[in-house]
């Protein structure tokens, strides 16, 4: 038996970090290249990889092409991968401290702290001018502020997950409801607040990227850091107890550290669904359920991911563009039903 | 060396009693079966040791109170194998068997080579290393059992708790796994603390048997004292005979009332 065969079609890990790689450096060149200003491929790749440290590659990219490139796209590239990685770290996380699947970074009221902070913000602030300015420091606050709810109030029920995503899910509906109601009282902002749930890149700023990177770094670290314990606990927590684990404990740091990771990327692109729960998949199908792999894995295919999801967002309608969470359901969407397909023919 | 020593222990779950004031001592190395009817206690008690409940009263390894230890200390001590331990369907044997590793590893440390060899040596003598790369969701129930046997081996515990080890195995399965209990037992010098329902293999296999009622020990010590037709009936309720084999095990066997004619 040759040793794909041998782990049941899974790759090793030298191999899944390979395609991972490869997936994000094509997805991030393709993303380069592909727009409106047509640009040279040759110098364009000369160009950034003269960027690369004591790489001195001559480029003959005009003026312009140089501005759209670094300027315009790179950092919404390098954006746009870090809210992918972002978003699939954080759903593979709670993935894990749920031992489910099907949860994401916007259940346990992330997603709804966050819709309520930005609609606030655009509500209240945006008369005053201080509203694009308020409003990522706002989601980033609602996101982290709708999970300690959630926390707090599932922690009062009693221990066990279950407990916690209803609380969660629970919370979610509440701070929804709330929005409702302060946009039903505010109709001329209901454009703005909307087109923002429905997340974008396309006001990226390398600013933006250096705002999110502390916490980015931060809280990405202290997921990986966890990932054997995540693999210990899904032995359930009990037999995780009797191995000399505490899976509260883990529990509180993971998600904690999920819950930062996610409101970094909700600060600077808007609700972006469906990410968190396809690659964590995509890439167990890949390499196997072990979160020592799936973790860091999830984080450069869901890096590679959101840039051609961007990329796509950007041009599939251009000049305009489409909602990036749009294009992330439409495509997530089917590859979760065919997933589940699949999943489910070799369980049963 | 370790004696586990239990001492007026007294569980609550829910707030209802279900261990009232149980001491029982089993001598390092060997086999305790704990016995009773659904409901007894069995299992409360071997959680409660293995330090998953709280409790009241002593639990003492080798003289020493291990009551107030908790975590990675006692996981190193103490391995527990619960009635139906949960197999994550995709996670390969291999994978599964090093996880008996974890009370070893420190909190941010990975496995080492030193625990793969353990956890390969573990595999080896339970036999489950040949399919090392298989799916655990595969695996039929007798390798399953060896399987989370591997992984409580991999812990190089001193104390072995079991709760109901052969409670899902067809009979030929059955004595394979009470076999490789009492070897490693014999071999390592792990002491055995099980729950069994089968009364004959509890006297084949143990070397002291605990019967417990109500959350109260009935009888304790060998086989021939616990094992008598008049305690059997008045605690299970059941009809059985008592007799012992040649080779001077006691056979429980149930005896079904001739029909009324």
């Amino acid at each position: 038996m040759n040793a794909s065969g041998r782990r049941g079609g899974r790759l090793g890990a030298a191999g899944a970090y390979g395609i991972a790689l490869a997936f994000l450096a094509a997805a991030m060149l393709v993303s380069a290249l592909v727009g409106a200003a047509d640009l040279n491929p040759v110098a364009t790749v000369a160009a950034m990889l003269d960027r690369i440290p004591f790489v001195h590659l001559p480029s003959n990219l005009d003026p312009l092409d140089r501005a759209v490139l670094f300027q315009i796209r790179l950092p919404r590239i390098v954006l746009g991968a870090m809210v992918g990685g972002l978003l699939s770290v954080a759903g593979a996380g709670y993935q894990g401290v749920f031992r489910n699947p099907l949860v994401d970074s916007g259940m346990l009221g992330a997603s709804a702290g966050a819709g309520l902070g930005a609609t606030l913000a655009i509500v209240y602030l945006g008369g005053h001018g201080y509203g694009p300015a308020a409003v990522p420091v706002a989601a980033f606050a609602g996101s982290l502020a709708g999970v300690a709810i959630a926390y707090l109030a599932g922690a009062v029920g009693g221990p066990g997950t279950a407990t916690l995503l209803l609380a969660g899910v629970a919370v979610g509906l509440f701070l929804a409801a709330v929005q409702t109601y302060v946009l039903q009282r505010s109709a001329q902002d209901l454009q703005q607040v909307y087109y923002w749930l429905l997340g974008s890149l396309s006001g990226a700023t390398w600013q933006q990227a250096v705002e999110i990177l502390p916490y980015s770094v931060i809280s990405v670290t202290i997921v990986l850091l966890h990932g054997r314990h995540l693999d210990v606990l899904s032995v359930g927590d009990e037999e995780a107890r009797a191995l000399g684990t505490y899976p509260g404990r883990i529990r509180l740091v993971v998600v904690a550290a999920c819950a930062l990771a996610a409101a970094s990327a909700v600060a600077v692109s808007g609700l972006i669904g469906f990410v968190g729960i396809v690659v964590p998949h995509v890439v167990r199908r890949l390499a196997g359920p072990s979160y020592r792999l799936v973790l860091p894995l999830s984080l450069l295919v869901g890096a590679g991911f959101l840039v051609l999801a961007d990329t796509l967002a950007r041009t599939v309608v251009s000049p305009a563009e489409l909602p990036i969470g749009v294009v992330t359901a439409l495509v997530g969407s089917p590859v979760f039903v065919w997933i589940l397909r699949s999943t489910s023919a070799v369980h049963t | 060396m370790s004696t586990i020593a239990v001492r007026a222990l007294t569980v609550n779950l829910d707030h209802v009693p279900v261990l009232h004031a149980v001491s029982c001592t089993v001598e390092s190395g060997g086999w305790m079966a704990l016995i009773g009817p659904n409901g007894a206690g069995k299992t409360t008690l071997l959680r409660a040791v293995a330090g998953l409940l709280p409790h009241r009263g002593t639990i003492l390894l080798d003289g020493a109170d291990i009551g107030s230890l908790r975590g990675r200390g006692r996981a190193r001590l103490i391995a527990y194998v619960p009635q139906t331990p949960v197999l994550p369907p995709d996670m390969t044997v291999e994978e599964y068997v090093l996880l008996g590793r974890t009370p070893h590893l420190s909190y941010l440390g990975g496995p080492g080579r030193r625990d793969r060899e353990k956890a390969a040596e573990a595999s080896d003598r339970l036999d489950v290393a040949r399919f090392g790369y298989r799916r655990l969701g595969s695996l039929s129930s007798g390798e399953r059992q060896r399987v989370v046997l591997a992984r409580a081996l991999a812990q190089e515990p001193g104390v072995l708790l079991l709760d109901e080890p052969t409670s899902l195995l067809d009979i030929g399965h059955q004595q394979q796994v009470l076999e490789l209990v009492d070897d490693l037992r014999c071999s390592r010098g792990v002491t055995v603390v099980s729950t069994l329902h089968d009364l004959t293999s509890a006297s084949q296999y143990a070397g002291e048997l605990v019967l417990l009622h109500q959350g109260r020990i009935e009888a304790a010590g060998a086989a021939t004292a616990v094992l008598t037709e008049d305690l059997i009936a008045r605690v299970y309720a059941a009809r059985v005979t008592v007799s012992t084999d040649p080779g001077g095990s006691t056979i429980v066997t149930p005896v079904r009332e001739p029909p009324a004619a």
